[in-house]
């Protein structure tokens, strides 16, 4: 599971910023039948969570509908320079951590 | 070289544009059932939030979908959640998105599969605990040439 | 009955006019917007694990990819534009991913990559992303001729259920409406790609399948003589387009 995140490298105080991300998942819905005509179990990443300065500032829960590598698009507003973290989670139980320093200033 | 009137219409049997059967279907019933637990059955009103989705798209298995909802964002007064529910999928629960006054605003983008042309609802639930809606008809084209 | 009135309706139009159109400048504005974001397009997944394979090491023993062949912003540029090629060993052109494989095989003593598996897929996209923005320019080997003609002939030979020839619907319908779904004129400009309807990077073979099995007829086999024959003729029909990477296609 990769990701590309985009996170400005910098920001005014007070701005706000765009945040993107794509995951690299297939999101395996649990309604589609494999080439064995049997139900391929569920498998998708069920959250997404945006850190900023160690607090949530936006979070996103997913279901079966969101599309194979999702994609997301967020904003949050610059306070002062900190890590801005990106967290997921699967069914299977992995979970995924990618950070960046915002410099705010 | 002309294709016949005949071939034609085997042509449509054969690649028909009916997509997948599931095992079970949302319906704008179940829709609403899902609406209702998320709001607790509380009254929504209708506007205050843009729910953006092209009319027409051409593959149910990845449809842009963009929503924001008009809010200050500040402490007092900002929007809490907002949870995109739809009518036809096996699920009507689609994505729902959380916000915080350090979101800076409530808006959010995805991508969602759609089987089907149909409704799709937005509700954004404010920290007051008032419930506000958007709903737009999206209407889904299939290719032709597929795997089975 | 729709699609019946629908396709009688495009076959009574003129002849398509000459004018090549790409897929990419026949999809919604959206679809062009996701292609071109360097943050929305899942297809950049398989370039950047491609580009991890190109310097792994195969642990036979033998060189990396990039051991024997260096940077390939230098050695690849161009090369994917101009697959299929002769291979002189064989006596016969080959697709990029069979390359690929012979590779494999000749010059690291590995396994061929499964033809449909992620790292094949990776590589070819890979490769091909170093010639993006660069002009399909077709083997000019005159030996690779015979076997473009095959490709033409394969291309205007009437198959399956529906009788129907890949050019009854890519020369004569293209631009025109299957269903919902408007006919493209076919050109191979950017595989591997991720297509919606696959959720996934696919192979050029892949989408011959689908097209040949919408008209119920039996696909042939990826890197088969059929297939890079139809490559070989399909590329030669593009040839001056550009090369998209990655692609996307609904
Ligand atoms: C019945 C009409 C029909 C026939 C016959 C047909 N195709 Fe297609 N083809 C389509 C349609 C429609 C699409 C666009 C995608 C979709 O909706 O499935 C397509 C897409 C393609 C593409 C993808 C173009 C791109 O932009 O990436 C290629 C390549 C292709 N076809 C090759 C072939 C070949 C080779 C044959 C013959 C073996 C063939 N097709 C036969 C209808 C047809
Ligand atoms: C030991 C050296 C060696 C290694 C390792 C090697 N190759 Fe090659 N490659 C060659 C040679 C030599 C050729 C020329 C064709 C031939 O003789 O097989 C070639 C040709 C190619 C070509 C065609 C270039 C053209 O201009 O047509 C491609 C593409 C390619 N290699 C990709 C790869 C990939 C991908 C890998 C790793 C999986 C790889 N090679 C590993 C030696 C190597």
């Amino acid at each position: 599971m990769s990701a590309l995140v985009n996170i400005p490298e910098t920001a005014a105080p007070g701005e706000i910023v765009d945040i993107k991300v794509l995951l690299q998942h297939p999101m395996e819905t649990g309604f589609r039948t494999g080439p064995d005509g049997k139900l391929v179990p569920r498998n998708i990443i069920h959250s997404l969570r945006c850190l900023y300065l160690s607090e949530e500032v936006f979070a996103a829960e997913l279901f079966p509908a969101v599309t194979a590598n999702p994609f997301f698009a967020f904003t949050l507003v610059a306070e002062t320079t900190g890590e801005v973290e990106i967290l997921w989670a699967d069914d299977a139980g992995e979970e995924q951590r990618q950070s960046q320093t915002l410099t705010v200033g | 070289m002309k294709a016949t009137r005949r071939q034609a219409i085997a042509m449509g049997l054969a690649m028909p544009l009916a997509l997948r059967v599931r095992p079970a279907q949302a319906t704008p019933e179940t829709m609403q059932a899902a609406i209702d637990a998320f709001t607790g059955g509380a009254a929504v009103t209708e506007g205050g939030v843009e729910l953006k989705i092209p009319a027409l798209v051409e593959n149910g298995n990845s449809v842009p979908l963009s929503v924001s909802a008009e809010s200050p964002m500040t402490d007092e007064d900002h929007v809490e959640e907002i949870a995109i529910f739809n009518e036809v999928n096996p699920l009507p629960d689609t994505v729902r998105f959380h916000f915080t006054p350090r979101s800076g605003r409530a808006t959010a983008q995805t991508r969602i599969r759609l089987n089907g042309t149909q409704h799709v609802t937005a509700i954004a639930r404010k920290s007051d605990g008032t419930f506000h809606s958007a709903q737009v008809n999206v209407i889904v084209t299939a290719p032709a040439c597929r795997e089975s | 009955m729709r699609l019946a009135a629908l396709l009688a309706l495009a076959l009574a139009l003129p002849a398509v006019a000459e004018e090549r159109v790409t897929g990419f400048e026949q999809m919604s504005e959206d679809l062009q917007a996701m292609q071109n974001d360097p943050v929305a397009n899942p297809g950049l997944f398989w370039i950047a694990d491609g580009e991890t394979l190109w310097s792994e090491d195969p642990g036979t023993g033998a060189d990396s990819c990039k051991g024997c062949h260096g940077d390939a912003s230098d050695s690849m540029a161009g090369v994917a534009a101009s697959y299929p090629a002769w291979d002189e060993e064989s006596g016969r052109p080959v697709d990029l991913a069979g390359r690929i494989n012979l590779c494999r095989t000749r010059h690291q003593d590995a396994e061929p990559f499964e033809r449909v598996s992620d790292e094949l897929l990776s590589l070819a996209a890979y490769l091909t992303h170093q010639s993006k923005g660069m002009p399909i320019t077709p083997d000019d080997d005159p030996r690779t001729d015979p076997w473009r003609e095959r490709g033409e002939d394969l291309f205007a030979r009437r198959i399956g259920q529906l009788n129907l020839s890949c050019a009854q619907c890519h020369d004569r319908l293209a631009g025109g409406h299957l269903g919902s779904a408007l006919i493209p004129q076919a050109h191979p400009t950017g595989y591997p790609q991720y297509r919606l309807e696959w959720e996934t990077m696919g192979s050029l073979a892949r989408r011959f399948d689908n097209c040949i099995f919408g008209v119920r007829a039996e696909p042939y086999e990826a890197g088969s003589e059929d297939y890079v024959s139809l490559e070989l003729y399909l590329k030669s029909r593009a040839a001056g387009l550009t090369i998209e990477s990655p692609a996307i296609r609904p």
